[in-house]
């Protein structure tokens, strides 16, 4: 069920190669090349105009992937680990933009932890996702602060320190919308990014992405291989964008609803237990016995649709910061005049 | 200098949070009301309530505003400190000591108040904790009584700031009144005293960091995120208020801003680039340790060329060092701030109207450049009270520099983001939201070129960074020139900036009435202008006052001028108090083998 026309068009008049980018300089069979191909294929069929898209993105193999999608889309590729500061800048000056970041695992989970909590506690929207490998790449090989415990390095070495949950730190953290994925499914990434990107708050995804060149054998909990074996998906999910209107028949009792504050629906359908998303207690606990059973449990982890974004806690005019003219920026002489005569007086 | 009528400071040493502010600023609104130039000198400790403060002001006629060294009145309330302020004070000083704090033999050539505060006090306010606020307005009433402050705008100052607190107001008059009836029964008035004049007429009264927030207020801010730090604070804090006041609209509440306080410093300039990348008027406010966390990100805006306004309340340094008192150490880290080769462009205001000037004219440099504009203000200038005329109005628009939209993109084949097409180093920029296929580009602090396409070619990292380097020269038309100052007869120069501008003054007017006369520079931005070097090739010997160890102004001169370098003398003070005109004096003196007569 895609949005997509026959003629290999969106709702917008645009194909799939609107949404491309450049080519990536990425390890061939690299797991964020293949989340790069589930951004392109959730925008185009999300229909979201490459104009008002602004892609986000910090230090590292992940972060140099906004080069490879929406090349008409504005980019920043910031400093390590300070994304988040510059998508709540980008966003509160406007808010009409759609922001999509791509960070790491050593950018997000080291570097950049501070930003990243506290990205989540404003709410700024945004989709913030996560590729996640357990390692430094680009300085090659060396564990990042998401190594499981247990885990081989390629020299040989064991990671013997707690791995950081970011979905466990966004979901204490009161985020809105949180997910983990795999690169290697595809069916469940992109209606998972395309429901991130009808949230109107930050939305965290999680996409575990495994890398081939310094985290893959043997040994490695995020080897491709292993990761494929432990993937333990929630549900099945289908996302359901709110111009369309289409019921997905599911038996009473098998599926659960999640409505998103622009209307569109996410379905869950239900794999095993029954699995509530607005249970922040119930995620945090099915993300420490996944750990424990050594399982990377995958889905819509918790979902709060309808948390105030960063924006209304601010009450900002409606048009974007942006683009003010002089007029509504400056106030008038008499401002001016009356702030001096107070100085002059002492009156406060 | 001899105190003498118009002419001497009143120096207030209290414990911090007893709230001495109101009766303070009523001592010194009421001599501003009688027509004399005052300015208002806090010295504080970096506490909240318990540590001895000072507050000191300085009386005038002439309108010198710097800090002098010594003092001609003391009011000594605080125990702890008594024995040193009270040992400080020289011949032909006034001690008003409150009744009981510790006293060593005072020299017979002091004249001496012992008043009993505490007992005056008692009758008019019942609460013990309420009694130690108040006790402050007494000494107002002692004090107005004996240098003769008009009892009228000492109420008048008073009511001005308690006016909407009808209790309050009633508690300190009655206090006042306690004050003076004491003054007036048993003292003898003071050698000296304040005489109405007619020089504050249309002046007003205002600390730098306020007139920083107006500046940026009225410079059209749309964004400012900020990291609490002394003494930066009260800019972000004003204007805070002021954009409540005057941004948001009445009915709806809706605001044409946001103010965000980042979890530090960095994130403070990582929203800053976000917002002004998005086409925000964005600013940030810090001091020392923050601009030292900035630095990664400043490095990264100079090089992808994003504006930012970062205002410096320099404190002493290094490390957390004297966080409560002035300095101009910072300049040469921040006209170098980040790795990689880099310089900035950067405002010194020397006065409170520069503060308000700046902070419009910060806004229209960084996005005309693309670049991080700082502002070195200081903790004098910042947090101190100084006349001023009041300010005007902008005649201006703003510049927002060189952004194309959709309809001039519609006009042209191609948009290279990097692309030096005017020749000025300046290229053109578009903004995210822009409707128009050409108008996206990749922001990034790695190797680009023209087109904003990661590259690592050794022949395009040269030719972007050298065109950087012309940008900064373009900037050296674009920024605030200085000011020159030349005095008939004038074998030297004096070349300052900032906050010891005030005491540059005075010390020329004192030179030259000792037949030194002076030519002065007053610098007003980085990079130097033309004028700069034209000043220093006209005297054989420059003087260069700085408050930092140093020098670094003289360093950042010999750097760019090397064949005048010989011509430069560091006059430096670097103790955390603002100079006074006294200290240069004295070193220019010796250095020009000119004794004092």
């Amino acid at each position: 069920m895609t949005p997509v026309e026959t003629n290999g068009k969106n709702r917008i008049g645009l194909t799939v190669a609107d949404y491309r980018g450049a080519k990536s300089t990425l390890c061939p069979g690299c797991g964020h090349d293949a989340i790069t191909g589930s951004i392109i294929q959730a925008a185009f069929e999300a229909g979201l105009e490459p104009h008002r898209v602004a892609k986000l993105s910090g230090i590292g193999c992940s972060s140099k992937t906004p080069a490879y999608f929406l090349s008409r889309s504005h980019g920043f590729n910031a400093v390590h680990g300070r994304m988040p500061s510059i998508a709540t800048g980008v966003s509160v000056a406007n808010r009409s933009l759609t922001l999509l970041g791509v960070s790491g695992d050593g950018d997000t989970a080291s570097i950049g932890l501070g930003q990243f909590l506290h990205l989540v506690r404003r709410n700024v929207p945004l989709l913030y996702i996560v590729e996640n490998n357990g390692v430094y790449g680009l300085t090659k090989g060396q564990f990042s602060a998401t190594a499981d415990v247990g885990s081989k390095a390629k020299s040989g070495r064991v990671n013997e320190l707690m791995p950081i949950d970011v979905c466990a730190l966004a979901i204490e953290l009161g985020c809105g919308f949180v997910a983990r994925s795999f690169s290697g499914d595809p069916k469940q990434l992109r209606p998972i990014l395309k429901a991130a990107l009808s949230h109107r708050g930050t939305a965290v995804v999680d996409v575990i992405s495994p890398c081939v060149t310094f985290n893959n054998h043997e040994g490695s909990t995020k080897s491709y291989l292993n990761v494929k074996e432990h993937d333990a998906p929630l549900h099945d999910i289908t996302f359901i964008p709110s111009y369309e209107n289409i019921e997905v028949d599911y038996e009473p009792g098998e599926s659960r609803e999640v409505t998103l504050h622009d209307g569109s629906r996410i379905t869950l359908k239900k794999l095993g237990e029954d699995y509530d998303p607005g249970d922040a207690l119930h995620a945090l606990q099915t993300i420490h016995h996944g750990r424990q059973e050594d399982k990377f449990v995958t889905g819509l982890l918790y979902a709060d649709p309808e948390k105030e974004p960063f924006e209304q806690d601010l009450r900002l005019v409606d048009s974007p910061l942006a683009s003010l003219p002089l007029e509504r920026v400056r106030p008038p002489k008499e401002v001016l005049d009356e702030v001096m005569s107070a100085l002059m007086t002492g009156k406060s | 200098m001899k105190a003498t009528n118009n002419n001497f400071t009143i120096h207030v040493a209290t414990v911090n949070g007893s709230g001495s502010q109101t009766a303070n600023t009523t001592l010194l609104r009421a001599i501003f009301q009688m027509g004399v130039p005052v300015s208002g000198k806090n010295l504080f400790p970096s506490n909240i309530a318990g540590l001895p403060t000072w507050f000191t002001i300085r009386v005038n006629e002439r309108g010198y505003l710097a800090r002098t060294h010594g003092n001609d009145v003391l009011v000594a309330m605080n125990p702890e400190t008594s024995l040193e302020d009270i040992a400080a004070m020289g011949p032909g000083s006034i001690l008003i000591l409150n009744d009981g704090v510790p006293a060593p033999r005072i020299p017979e050539d002091r004249t001496v108040y012992k008043i009993p505060f505490n007992k005056l006090v008692e009758p008019i306010v019942a609460d013990a904790k309420l009694r130690k606020l108040v006790v402050n307005i007494v000494y107002v009433g002692v004090v107005a009584h004996l240098l003769g402050i008009d009892p009228q705008e000492v109420d008048r100052a008073l009511s001005a700031q308690l006016g909407k607190k009808p209790k309050a107001l009633d508690m300190n008059r009655a206090a006042l009144k306690a004050g003076a009836d004491y003054a007036a029964q048993n003292l003898k008035t003071a050698p000296f005293r304040v005489e109405r004049k007619n020089k504050t007429e249309g002046k007003v009264l205002i600390e730098g960091n306020q007139a920083g927030a107006l500046g940026a207020l009225f410079g059209g801010v749309t964004f400012l995120s900020w990291y609490p730090i002394t003494p930066s604070s009260s800019l972000a804090e004003s204007l805070q208020s002021y954009l409540e006041r005057y941004r948001r609209d009445p009915k709806t509440r809706e605001a044409t801003f946001a103010v965000v306080q980042a979890e530090d410093e960095i994130a403070a300039i990582g929203m800053v680039l976000g917002a002004s990348w998005a086409g925000a008027r964005a600013m940030t406010t810090t001091s020392g340790p923050g601009l030292s966390l900035m630095t990664e990100f400043t490095g990264f805006a100079y090089y992808a060329e994003i504006p930012a306004v970062i205002w410096d309340i320099q404190r002493v340094g290094p490390s957390t060092g004297l966080p409560t008192r002035t300095s101009q150490a910072d300049l040469l880290s921040t006209v170098f701030l980040s790795h990689g080769d880099t310089k900035h462009v950067i405002l010194l205001p020397a006065s409170v109207e520069d503060c308000y000037l700046f902070g419009m004219r910060a806004f229209d440099l960084a996005e005309r450049l693309q670049t991080p504009v700082f502002v070195l203000s200081d903790l004098d200038l910042g947090m101190n009270i100084w006349m001023s005329d009041p300010f005007r109005y902008p005649d201006k628009a703003w510049d927002r520099g060189k952004v194309l939209d959709a309809d001039a993109l519609a006009k042209v084949s191609t948009f290279e983001r990097y692309r030096d097409l005017d020749k000025d180093g300046i290229p053109y920029r578009t903004l995210p939201g822009t409707d128009h296929p050409l108008a996206g580009y990749f922001t990034r602090g790695s190797g680009h070129d023209e087109r904003a396409f990661y590259t690592e070619s050794p022949e395009t990292y040269k030719r972007v960074m050298d065109r950087l380097a012309r940008k900064y020269e373009t900037a050296r038309g674009l920024v605030p020139p200085p000011v020159i100052d030349r005095a008939p007869g004038a074998e030297i120069g004096i070349l300052g900036f900032g906050s010891s501008h005030w005491a540059i003054v005075e010390a020329r007017d004192m030179m030259a009435a000792e037949g030194l006369a002076t030519d002065y520079l007053l610098l007003k931005a980085l990079p130097f202008t033309s004028d700069v070097a034209g000043f220093l090739e006209s005297r054989d010997r420059v003087y260069v006052v700085e408050q930092n160890r140093d020098g670094q102004m003289a360093a950042l001169l010999r750097m760019e001028y090397p064949e005048l370098g010989a011509k430069l003398r560091s006059i430096l003070h670097y103790d955390g108090l603002p100079i006074d005109a006294q200290s240069i004096v004295d070193q220019v003196r010796e250095r020009e083998g000119v004794l004092a007569r």
